[in-house]
């Protein structure tokens, strides 16, 4: 049976991860090279590299992580952050990268889609979208959530599927940060929307917190978080374990 | 060596780190000297069977990797490098395979039920089917990474299987031709192992 994917994402900043914590054993803990091989040993099913930097010199040292990462790491590799172009496709895939996932470069020129996935295959274009609730309906947000583009989310997300995208990634606004749980009921919508598989971010504060998502959203494919496995407040194996329990199933 | 096809599909960075990863050197080529000269062929692939297979034959390597195979060179395709090893695809149409082993590929659509999403992507585990030395040191149930829509079916060299709603195939071998519909070198300890067995394995 297939199994639910616990997705750590990283973010880096001119090479360097951000928000990195210490772990047992774990000699640069904001190397993303490092603590993607640490991820990878503890259990992590696939692996999201965020990349925020905006300078030339920080991209050049972002594909370098990259590449060093695709060396030593064997599980899947997603990268986003500005990706605007079938050029940004190419930079980041031939440094090893799995997937790509885009976000405001497909509100910038919806046409990416459609021609990443033609080029590509569907399999590598993954739509992210950031969303929140404005005056009671889904709107997805742009600039990493700092522009309300007024788009109404599902049909947003129904449409890049339909364009080729392969894979969701959903990130709450309303539930980011809060750490108070995933966003079921909007998950709940996207996946009643479109049958590619869902990843549901945002939200993520303890175990429990995953579990919910599965059991109250079986469609959901995956969870993915960032400050809740840096900072160790869930540890991968252990939720793991806590899934199986419960009767979801999960890679051990 | 191990030479990897390069016939411009797909990702082979991760492909050749990994085949150093278990201490095996490969080379990614698409000369036909360099692959001619390779103890083995690993076959790789992604996006549509059309492409990949209008790709292998403009770059005259789709004769010279069935010729290869048939003299008995090892030879291992992943994801649609394996359905490649097949007679037919008909995704999207009708197209013939290097048939080199047994078997149609068809949309999985076909067999499993309504509910379940096409692609399959993530992680499923292994039923073996046949004894195989490409498993050695692998226990039943491991889990390997899929990312398929299509998949080969009335095969008689299924070696291991996958359950996604329905029995699918996960891998298929006879004599010195194997193929992988998952990715090993994405499918963590497992896959490399897989890899290993290839390259150490096999003769």
């Amino acid at each position: 049976m297939i199994t639910k994917r616990i997705i750590p994402c990283l973010d880096v900043k001119n090479g360097r991860v951000v928000k990195g914590i210490n772990f047992k054993g774990l000699r640069d803990v904001a190397d993303p090279a490092a603590l993607a091989e640490y991820y990878s040993g503890a259990g992590a099913d696939e692996l999201v590299f965020y990349d925020i930097t905006a300078s030339a010199e920080g991209r050049a040292l972002f594909t370098e992580v990259l590449t060093r990462t695709a060396e030593r790491v064997f599980i899947p590799l997603t990268v986003g952050g500005g990706i605007n172009s079938t050029d940004d496709f190419d930079r980041v895939l031939k440094c090893g990268a799995d997937k790509v996932s885009v976000n405001s470069g497909a509100i910038k020129d919806p046409s990416l889609i459609k021609t990443a996935a033609l080029r590509y295959g569907s399999q590598c274009v993954v739509l992210s979208v950031d969303i929140k609730r404005v005056d009671h309906t889904f709107r997805v947000f742009a600039k990493g959530g700092r522009v309300d583009t007024g788009i109404e989310a599902i049909g947003w997300i129904r449409e890049g599927v339909k364009n080729g995208a392969g894979e969701i990634v959903v990130n709450s606004m309303d539930t980011d940060g809060v750490k108070q749980g995933f966003d079921t009921e909007l998950l709940q919508q996207v996946c009643d929307a479109v049958r590619v598989p869902v990843i549901a971010s945002g939200g993520a504060g303890k175990a429990e917190d995953f579990i919910d998502l599965f059991k109250k959203v079986p469609d959901v494919d995956a969870g993915l978080a960032a400050s809740v496995f840096h900072f160790g407040e869930v540890k991968i194996g252990d939720l793991k374990k806590r899934m199986q329990m419960e009767g979801i199933p999960a890679r051990i | 060596m191990i030479a990897i096809v390069d016939y411009g599909v797909g990702n082979l960075f991760s492909l050749k780190s990994s085949f150093a990863a278990v201490g095996s050197f490969a080379v990614v080529s698409s000369d036909p000297k360099v692959l001619k000269n390779a103890d083995k062929l690993v076959l790789p692939g992604v996006g549509a069977f059309r492409d990949a297979a209008d790709k292998l034959k403009r770059t005259g390597l789709f004769g010279l990797v069935k010729e290869e195979a048939e003299k008995g060179k090892p030879l291992l395709g992943i994801c649609l490098g394996m359905q490649m090893l097949f007679e037919k695809s008909f995704e999207d149409g009708e197209y013939e395979g290097l048939s080199l082993l047994s078997g149609k590929v068809r949309s999985i659509g076909e067999v499993i039920p309504k509910e379940l999403k096409i692609p399959q992507i993530g992680w499923n585990g292994l039923r073996f089917v046949k004894e195989s030395p490409l498993f050695y040191g692998i226990p039943e149930g491991s889990y390997v990474y899929f990312v398929h829509s299509y998949s080969a079916m009335n095969s008689t060299d299924v070696i291991a299987e996958t359950e996604y709603g329905a029995f699918l195939t996960a891998a298929a071998g006879r004599a010195n031709v194997y193929g992988c519909q998952f990715h090993p070198e994405k499918s963590g300890e497992t896959g490399l192992k897989i890899l290993k067995n290839f390259a150490e394995e096999i003769r």
